[in-house]
């Protein structure tokens, strides 16, 4: 059979029965991109974007997530918590090696702990109500917790928690530790070399525990450091996966309707960025509640969607992404109103002091969105200034709270007690951090809830707890909620399985194979 | 001057400038009362090509803002930056030259060394570093401007003021004890002025071009439109749609344009040795 037919008889296949379950297929090479380039990929030790996707795939986490953020079993095979919800019990898989030949044991799980409580900042938060973690034997890890913690099962993704081997790292210097510059972890994927400013490369791990995965034989991560050049290499063949936030959105129609393309934006479930406007409430017209509703009506939030994300996303409703636990809509709307926000900001004695909009200075579509808002607030009548400023000074003005408006994004995490809560208690007020309550919102009643809602149990009253937040908060508007952010991953389409997860291309590479 | 107007209208590259700078003068400053709105206004839906409508002849930008109505408006900006900027850099630059050429001896020296200091930085890595030391603002992006651009207009005044100083005129007046001020600004000054004026109009021009490429690196004043903001936020979207860039660089190019023409009018009108010649 010629080549042709063959790809005529699958393309119809793939036509006709999309639900149809293809066999995978072994071997084959993927290049993907990486922006920007990591600054290295020691999980345990350094957490941005690009570390994550493609130490994900050399390091493994005890559990992963599905898109529903259901855990799923990893290096941990099956898991019990005890009645009193204290106690949480993993048994662990038997017969994995690090990539260098040793057991993976309970003693590396223990040790792995202790190092990430030195060397990640929240993974030390996520255990801070583990008591303490025992190893009964080589196989099983006991975390005992000092009360009830709802979402301790949400801790053990990959990016949150990677498992480190032990024989290399115990007793030596974290920091300056050789196997930093070449990793050694228990995933389907091994690190071979890096040239850097070009390209990171990843071999099939032969051993790996799961039999007959990964199917790929290599990935090869290509830094291009220019976004324009980033869609040529993809038009010109040079790449097969562009993940999520490496082309600007307005390129991202453009390369859909390329011929075999598939784009998707799933596999951010379990971060569910979302973006709003860091609105100042301590001072300024901005400290009156009725001038932060004005905001929310001024502003035209599904022109943002369409126009300035190409229709990706979702208006967001309040503090919490959809996909995160106990979220509910049934909060007060803010719909796209200039006539009630004109009303509301006569009604608070608004006058035309100048506010100063803050924008993100992470590339065209940021500047674009913050040009938007800032004609849509002049609309109504707000007298904005735009500064213009690059990432470190924008981080620098917003930690210090010298601002009015300033727009960011943040990962939530799957659970308001680990995503949400940190940016509306008053607890987590603290200047020069930017991830924090930046806007200096304060309310006992929030404070409480959110204190209440981390230790409750069972689900259904946490569930009650944190509808009641969410209800409080989107009234009280302490920030600006605009979108639930989708970053699409752009793959050629013989590309298959790449995103199953929660946390999508980060731990991939595991099921992803490659149709010839 | 008369004479001047004369020979400056003989000249057509003078003629065909003059219509260009004359043209982009009126819709700086007319052009904004014909669009009451915002060059920032989304008006239409975005990546609308040219043509189509006549309401946005020019068709609209990423945000569905009006082509036409930014280039409008960015006439303003270049144009007031291009000037004020030259300004600036003349009321600097002519007295440096002026007292180095006059006084000569250590203050000539000291004088053109700190000018060579700010010649040897290339002057548009110089003009980067200050607009963003300073953030962008229209403020920020004039003072820069006009410190990278001063050390030439010092430099030729320099030499100017150096050969007229010996001339026996001048040397009448320090004989009759007029003081060093008044002699430099009404003896020699004057005498010297031509050269300088061509080479005004051509700053204009460099002016211009200077905002419009910190503008296209995203250094402009965020909160005005401008010919080189424009062309650098379509820069990326230049394979979907060409018009956002296009037009904007084409007004660059005419206004840089005009002006060069114009400086080659004056060149010709106050250069005795050339206008004398139709004579």
């Amino acid at each position: 059979m010629s080549k042709r037919v063959l790809l005529g008889i699958l393309l119809a296949c793939g036509l006709t029965a999309p639900a149809l379950a293809q066999e995978p297929k072994t071997g084959g090479v993927i290049n993907a991109v990486i922006q920007p380039e990591p600054p290295g990929l020691m999980l345990a030790m350094v957490q941005n974007g690009p570390v994550q996707m493609v130490a994900g795939n050399i390091f493994e986490g005890l559990l992963r997530y599905s898109p529903k953020l259901e855990p799923q079993p990893e290096l941990a095979e099956s898991w019990s918590v005890s009645d009193d919800a204290k106690t949480y019990t993993f048994k662990l898989r038997k017969g994995v090696t690090w990539h260098d030949g040793k057991p993976f044991t309970a003693a590396d799980v223990l040790f792995s702990i202790e190092m990430l409580k030195q060397t990640h900042a929240r993974a030390r938060n996520n255990l801070v109500q583990v008591d303490k973690i025992e190893a009964p034997d080589d196989y099983t890890v006991v975390f005992t917790l000092k009360q009830p913690f709802g979402p301790f099962l949400g801790i053990f993704e990959v990016g949150s928690m990677p498992m480190v081997p032990k024989h290399l790292y115990e007793g030596t210097d974290f920091k300056t530790n050789p196997y930093n510059n070449a990793p050694i972890g228990t995933g389907p994927f091994m690190f071979k070399e890096w040239q850097k400013g070009s390209f990171i490369r990843l071999v099939k791990n032969p051993n790996y525990y799961e039999k007959g995965k990964p199917y790929l034989d290599e990935i090869y991560w290509q830094v291009i450091p220019d976004a324009a050049a980033r869609s040529v290499a993809y038009e010109t063949g040079k790449v097969d996966v562009l993940p999520g936030g490496s082309v600007e959105n307005f390129d991202v129609p453009r390369l859909s309707k390329l011929k075999d393309t598939c784009v998707t934006g799933a596999g951010w479930e379990f971060f569910s960025p979302l973006a709003w406007l860091w609105l100042n409430n301590r001072q300024g017209p901005l400290a009156d509640k009725r001038v932060r509703q004005a905001v929310m009506y001024a502003i035209d939030r599904d022109f943002a969607k369409d126009v300035i994300w190409n229709g990706l996303g979702k208006v967001a409703t309040g503090p919490s992404a959809s996909a995160i636990k106990y979220y509910t809509d049934d909060v007060p709307k803010y719909p796209y109103d200039p006539a009630k926000a004109k009303a509301l900001l006569k009604e608070a004695g608004y006058k035309g002091e100048k506010i100063r909009l803050l924008p993100l200075a992470y590339g065209e579509t940021w500047q674009r969105w913050g040009e938007a808002v800032k004609q849509n607030l002049q609309d109504v009548g707000m007298n904005i200034e735009t500064i213009a400023t690059d990432v470190a000074g924008g981080n620098q003005k917003i930690g210090d709270w010298d601002y009015d408006i300033a727009f960011t994004y943040l990962y939530q995490y799957g659970d308001p007690a680990l995503g949400v809560g940190r940016n509306y208690v008053s607890s987590a007020i603290a200047k020069g951090q930017v991830f924090n309550n930046v806007e200096g919102y304060s309310n006992p009643e929030i404070d409480k809830l959110f204190a209440d809602g981390a230790v409750a149990t069972p689900d259904s009253k946490r569930k009650e707890i944190y509808e009641k937040a969410q209800k409080i908060l989107v009234e009280d508007v302490p920030v600006a909620w605009m979108l639930e952010l989708q970053f699409p991953t752009i793959t050629r389409c013989k590309v298959k399985n790449l995103i199953t997860t929660g946390i999508g291309v980060n731990d991939g590479f595991k099921d992803a194979w490659l149709d010839k | 001057m008369k004479q001047f107007w004369k020979s400056m209208l003989r000249s057509p590259s003078g003629v065909i400038g003059l219509i260009i700078l004359v043209l982009a003068i009126a819709v700086a400053v007319f052009g904004p009362l014909l669009f009451p709105n915002s060059p920032w206004r989304m008006v239409q839906r975005p990546f609308l090509p040219p043509f189509t409508l006549s309401t946005v002849p020019l068709g609209t930008d990423a945000l569905g803002r009006d082509v036409f109505a930014g280039m409008i408006f960015g006439a303003r900006v270049s144009l007031l930056v291009g000037l004020v900027s030259t300004l600036v850099a003349l009321i600097v630059g002519v007295p440096v030259g002026a007292m180095a050429g006059y006084f000569g001896g250590k203050v000539d020296d000291a004088l053109m060394r700190f000018t060579e200091f700010f010649q040897t930085i290339p002057s548009f890595a110089l003009a980067i570093v200050l607009v963003a030391i300073l953030q962008p603002s229209i403020y920020s992006i004039v003072a820069s401007i006009a410190v990278v651009s001063w050390p030439p207009v010092a430099r030729l005044v320099r030499g100017e003021v150096l050969s007229l100083r010996t001339r026996e005129y001048v040397q009448a007046a320090v004989v009759t004890g007029q003081s060093n001020t008044w002699i430099i600004l009404r003896e020699i000054l004057p005498n010297a002025l031509s050269p300088v004026i061509v080479l005004a109009s051509l700053m204009v021009a460099t002016a211009i071009l200077l905002e419009s490429s910190l503008a296209f690196l995203g250094l402009g004043d965020p909160n005005l439109i401008s010919w080189g903001y424009m062309v650098g936020a379509g820069r990326t979207v230049i394979r979907q749609a060409w018009w956002i860039t296009v037009f904007p660089g084409v007004a660059i190019l005419i206004s840089v344009l005009g002006l060069n023409l114009i400086g080659e009018g004056l060149n010709d009108a106050l250069n005795p040795r050339l206008s004398r010649e139709g004579r």
